[in-house]
């Protein structure tokens, strides 16, 4: 095996095991972690930043196909560094002025479009489909979301959800009826985003206990029971050092 | 100066605001050329917008380091962390693999990034348990129904679920694509009504907090 998978398994082993004894309480080890984390995740954004604005979309463009209207957006983008230039920092508006400008103008239209126009389109369906020969029909099938009752049923609940956070009208009487529903549709999704939530960080947590037991091979030299016992060493020794400097009490 | 400084920030939002909104209605090639670019001119300025907020990181912690206030040590780890990532990635070229073969920069991905990365987010695991144990006991109707979708859907997104209750997989797959997909299409509805209302108001001038305070 490659000597740097073995060091990276070593790496990762560590940097995995820091972060779970966060499970025991706040120690150096998952603090030290943390900051690593930071650090390299913002080196890799500045990185990935500079290969593709820099390179990809500044430098080749305009040194090798001679693009000089990109000029524009560089010197935009200057402005915006002028924030660090107390007399000139005005100048930082008209950047964000262009960026806030085109945003707004590119979402009108677009918003309205896709996320208004195209959902309430999707929501007010025909009851009855056409099926080949048995000619209009009404479908029962809840695990179909197309069918006649699952239309209805997303009708009532845009619908009460909507008008739950509609607060021009007072909820009373059968106004308080279609809020209540609303409610009741909303607690659902938000039970139903929790449990997905809940199952996708499971799975990143079987990912990474998977890779600690493929680390336990002797190919790697076993680092995961290794670095184990080196961290609840440490976590130990730091415990009873902490014990040992907290003044008693008489 | 107050021109300058106030009302030309304010004309150029109008004129590139009004401007991109007709672009849509405008299907002309020269229209459609406009977007790309513009497209590629956003890119190019967010890339600014990283070095304001990456160079206010790097304030906050050296001058943590400098005054060497309390933890210290990890803003330095967090510095040469940081540090070494960019030089092994310029060194790289900012490829991760090159014919196949992993780079240092491939290396620093796979080893440290993905492994801190994945844990960090599979620790929520356990804090999300332990808040719904807190917070998830049905003392009311709402909660009551928030807590039986959360199971359904738990347990029908796993093997051993379905195995227990045979029909929470139809149930998972109905709760998330009739009724989560109701809810969240009135919620997308109602936040896209307020980005319309918001973006109307910054092309008018009406809202103005994106220019920031400061002197006129």
């Amino acid at each position: 095996m490659p000597i740097e998978t073995i060091i990276g398994a070593w790496v990762a082993t560590g940097l995995t095991l820091f972060i779970f004894s966060f499970l025991y309480k706040d120690n150096p080890l998952f603090k030290l972690a943390e900051n690593l984390y930071v650090g390299v995740s913002v080196g890799y954004t500045i990185v990935k930043t500079y290969d593709t604005v820099i390179v990809h979309l500044i430098w080749t463009p305009i040194v090798k196909n001679g693009e000089w209207a990109l000029l524009i957006p560089v010197a935009i983008g200057m402005l915006m560094l002028t924030r660090y230039v107390p007399k000139a920092a005005w100048l930082s508006r008209y950047a964000f002025a262009f960026i806030v400008g085109v945003g707004s103008g590119l979402a009108i239209p677009r918003v309205i479009s896709s996320y208004i126009l195209k959902q309430i389109e999707d929501t007010v369906r025909p009851l009855l489909v056409m099926v080949p020969g048995e000619g209009l029909t009404f479908t029962w099938n809840l695990l179909n979301p197309a069918s006649s009752l699952n239309t209805i049923i997303i009708l009532i609940g845009v619908s009460s959800v909507l008008f739950y956070f509609f607060f021009s009208v007072e909820h009373t009487g059968p106004g308080k009826v279609v809020a209540r529903t609303g409610i009741l549709f909303l607690m659902i999704a938000f039970g139903a985003a929790f449990g997905y939530t809940v199952m996708a960080r499971m799975s990143l947590l079987i990912g990474r206990l998977t890779d600690l037991i493929e680390f336990t091979d002797p190919s790697y030299g076993r680092p995961s029971l290794w670095l184990l016992g080196l961290t609840i060493l440490t976590l130990v020794v730091m415990g009873r050092r902490g014990s040992s400097s907290t003044p008693e009490k008489e | 100066m107050i021109f300058l400084r106030r009302q030309v920030p304010l004309l150029i939002t109008l004129i590139t605001g009004l401007v991109f909104a007709a672009q849509y209605y405008v299907p002309h090639p020269a229209s459609e050329q406009m977007l790309t670019s513009v497209t590629k001119w956003l890119q190019i300025i967010g890339g600014f917008a990283l070095v304001l907020g990456v160079s206010s990181l790097f304030h906050v912690h050296a001058i943590k380091i400098r005054r060497k206030e309390a933890g210290w040590g990890y803003s330095f780890v967090l510095y040469v962390s940081m540090l070494g990532t960019i030089a092994v990635g310029l060194w790289s070229n900012g490829k991760e693999a090159v014919d196949g073969a992993m780079t240092s920069f491939g290396w620093i991905y796979n080893f440290m990034m993905v492994p801190l990365q994945g844990t960090m987010f599979a620790i929520l695991a356990f804090f999300i348990a332990s808040a719904a144990y807190r917070s998830f006991r049905a003392r009311s109707r709402e909660a009551a129904v928030l807590l039986i979708a959360a199971v359904i859907v738990m347990m029908g997104r796993v093997p051993l679920g379905e195995y227990l209750i045979p029909l929470s997989g139809d149930l998972s797959q109905w709760i998330l694509n009739v009724l989560n997909a109701s809810v969240r299409r009135a919620i997308l509805i109602g936040v896209s009504l307020g980005t319309v209302a918001l973006s109307i108001k910054i092309i008018f001038g009406m809202e103005r907090s994106y220019l920031g305070g400061g002197k006129e």
